[in-house]
């Protein structure tokens, strides 16, 4: 299917000399045939097709030294696939862990839950069983292999997560009088009145300098069929256009079978609605479809890597201290329901305490490395799961799954991706916030956070939101007490200043985590630098 | 006039936020754009600093802690809190992105002199941008 290299519109494989060239296809058979897979790879990027992964296979850690071993600090997915590997390795692994549950930031919210953040403010989750909230991770990229390769390995089961629903609404307060619009209509507007405007610069030979006659032809017949314009270039209210917005009515069948089209949008609305940006979240390479959920609840990850490595796990270990020496590690700890100090010692740590956390830790390690932990800021975000009594949003506008967005502080309004069709109560996600309007939902208490969820999703679904409720929960990253902060936000400067020194061994300790990769905030990151980690302790442990 | 100019700044960074880096973490993506203009030393530090220094200005204790801005005699060199607002420290990051150096003043002023706090000299914008220095090209 793909385009011969060098074929112009026949297709025929043939240039203009007519001597044959090898299609793409045969191309990197015949050097998968000589050079094997390595040299296919790097000849299929370099012939630009992107490649997809880090992710070479789990790692083959063997033949650690008889009695070698590793504390591993924090039982979040880096921490718990280090200790996992390790010990397959040989080591003796030791996991300790702030929380009386691992998982980390991968956690889900379930009916029964309570949950107290920073300041106090607990919440008793009151949602139906099955129904749940993630407040952090939620959906996983079909190019996230190295997580992917995990939950098969641990039995994790992953479903869909329907990231991109044609049929769900975008919203603007500055933008068709502040009433939602169907994704579909709104993108379909954008792409007719872009095309129909570039067919008139073709027209008006403003392109003639830039683009080749051919092309020029080849482009107005892509413009037309792209924006579904009229047989005059224009995008205009007709079954064409409809076939991508909507129709006015939809066809049927019998006597009003016949469609009608819908009307269609002019630029200067659509430019206010600022659709593209919802068009370009969708082409980014970390949101395109497919994406996937563990069924049940994305903490079901975690509970999957916390079976291979349970018996090694201490929890409520609030870690006060890392000290090392030339011989080893020693981590001092307390209880968190009695407060009895404690101190573990291994040979080696891998630490994955967020930087959030790990800054406030007292240690010996370099100035350099102490540095580089104090200068990652962390991100905010709140998320508000809302539990409805019926799924009014497929019954009575046909949503299943995706997101409807907002320029209001929620951000969005997530549908579930599963149970689809089922009758009783189902959980929404009611806010994923960020930025301002993340410190401001933060700074409510959960009471709060609800109402502004229900004030501003309303605008979505105005007659059921406020009828259909039933409860809700909300975390706020900021007052999550193990985490403090969402997720490691390097820039350009800090990244060139100080990731070297964070990834790199610090004597017998290294660091491992999300926040120890360049795919911030995603388990895959979290994976990838555990892997990576874990693997040069191993080289450094055996050279010792 | 001073509002006016603050609506402005704000809804600036608002624009410069939505046409920022591509996004790579795992983030709400295109919503949540409508800028928030807090423009009371109150408001703002109610949209912004309570997240984690809480209502009472008393901070939290978790597994670490956000530190109390109550009764807090760092805040009687106006330097200390300009330069922790402005660039941040360990997880707490810099505002210049979501606040104007105005509105940074109007919230020091205020914190310095709230929360069992007497330190009434006013905090400037000018003094903020003089740290903050000009606006990041991003």
């Amino acid at each position: 299917m793909l385009r011969p290299i060098g074929a112009r519109r026949t297709g025929t494989g043939h240039m203009a000399s007519g001597i044959p060239t090898p299609t793409r296809r045969q191309l990197l058979t015949a050097i998968g045939m000589v050079g094997g897979t390595s040299a296919l790879y790097a000849s299929m990027t370099t012939m630009g097709h992107a490649a997809e992964t880090q992710f070479a296979g789990p790692p083959k850690l063997s033949g650690a030294r008889k009695g070698a071993s590793v504390i591993v600090l924090g039982a979040g997915l880096a921490g718990m696939l280090a200790a996992y590997e390790l010990t397959k390795a040989g080591y003796s692994v030791k996991i300790l862990e702030f929380q009386g549950r691992a998982g980390g930031r991968n956690w889900s919210l379930y009916g029964g839950d309570k949950y107290t953040e920073m300041g106090g403010a607990t919440q008793n989750v009151k949602f139906a069983a099955g129904n749940y909230l993630n407040p952090g991770p939620w959906r996983i990229p079909h190019h996230h292999r190295t997580l992917l390769h995990y939950c098969k390995a641990f039995g994790v089961e992953l479903q869909p997560f329907i990231q991109f629903n044609h049929n769900a609404f975008v919203h603007n307060t500055g933008a068709f009088g502040g009433a939602p619009q169907r994704f579909k209509s709104v993108a379909a507007d954008f792409e007719g009145n872009v095309a129909e405007l570039l067919g008139k610069a073709i027209d008006q030979k403003a392109l003639d300098a830039q683009v080749t006659a051919e092309d020029r032809d080849r482009l107005k017949e892509a413009l037309r069929n792209w924006g579904m314009l009229d047989k005059d270039m224009r995008y205009t209210k007709n079954l064409r256009s409809s076939s991508h917005r909507g129709f006015d009515r939809p066809p049927g069948g019998g006597v009003n079978g016949a469609p009608t089209p819908s009307d269609v949008y002019p630029l200067h609305d659509v430019l206010d609605s600022g659709v593209w940006n919802n068009m370009a979240f969708f082409m980014n390479d970390e949101f395109q479809t497919t994406m996937f959920q563990p069924v049940g609840g994305m903490g079901k990850i975690g509970e999957g890597f916390a079976k291979q490595v349970q018996p090694l796990i201490t929890y409520n270990a609030k870690v006060t201290k890392v000290n090392q020496d030339k011989k080893g590690v020693a981590v001092t700890y307390a209880d968190a329901a009695t407060g009895q100090v404690s101190e573990a010692k291994a040979d080696w740590c891998v630490c994955t305490i967020p930087l959030s956390v790990l800054s406030q830790i007292e240690n010996n390690l370099s100035p350099k490395m102490q540095a580089a932990i104090a200068a990652v800021p962390y991100s905010n975000s709140v998320k508000i799961g809302l539990e409805m009594g019926r799924r009014f949003w497929e019954e009575d506008d046909a949503i299943y799954g995706g997101h409807s967005f907002t320029n209001q502080e929620i951000s969005l309004v997530s549908y579930p991706n599963n149970n689809f069709f089922k009758d009783g109560p189902a959980v929404l996600l009611g806010a994923f916030a960020s930025g301002m309007g993340g410190y401001h939902l933060a700074g409510m208490t959960p009471e709060e956070r609800i109402e502004a969820a229900l004030e501003q999703g309303s605008v979505f679904h105005p007659k059921q939101y406020r009828k259909e409720f039933l409860n809700g929960a909300s975390v706020a990253w900021n007052r999550v007490p193990w985490a403090m902060g969402c997720c490691a936000r390097w820039n350009e400067d800090t990244r060139k200043e100080h990731y070297q020194t964070l990834v790199a061994m610090d004597n017998r300790v290294v660091l491992a985590g999300e926040h120890a990769s360049y795919i911030g905030c995603w388990m895959e990151g979290a994976l990838l630098s555990s892997l990576d980690a874990i693997t040069r302790l191993h080289t450094r442990a055996l050279e010792a | 006039m001073m509002q006016s100019c603050t609506l402005r700044l704000a809804f600036c960074g608002a624009l410069l936020l939505a046409t920022a880096s591509p996004v790579m973490a795992d983030e709400p993506g295109p919503g949540g754009t409508k800028p928030i203009v807090p423009v009371t030393g109150e408001q703002i530090y109610k949209t912004v600093c309570q997240a984690c220094h809480m209502a009472d200005g008393k901070g939290a204790v978790g597994a670490g802690a956000f530190p109390a801005l109550a009764s807090n005699p760092r805040l009687g060199s106006p330097a200390y809190p300009i330069v922790l607002v402005v660039k941040g420290r360990a997880a707490m990051p810099g505002f210049t992105d979501l606040l104007s150096p105005t509105q940074m003043a109007t919230v020091i002023t205020y914190i310095r002199t709230s929360f069992g706090n007497s330190y009434p000299t006013p905090v400037t914008a000018a003094e903020v941008a003089a740290i903050a220095g000009p606006p990041s090209g991003h």
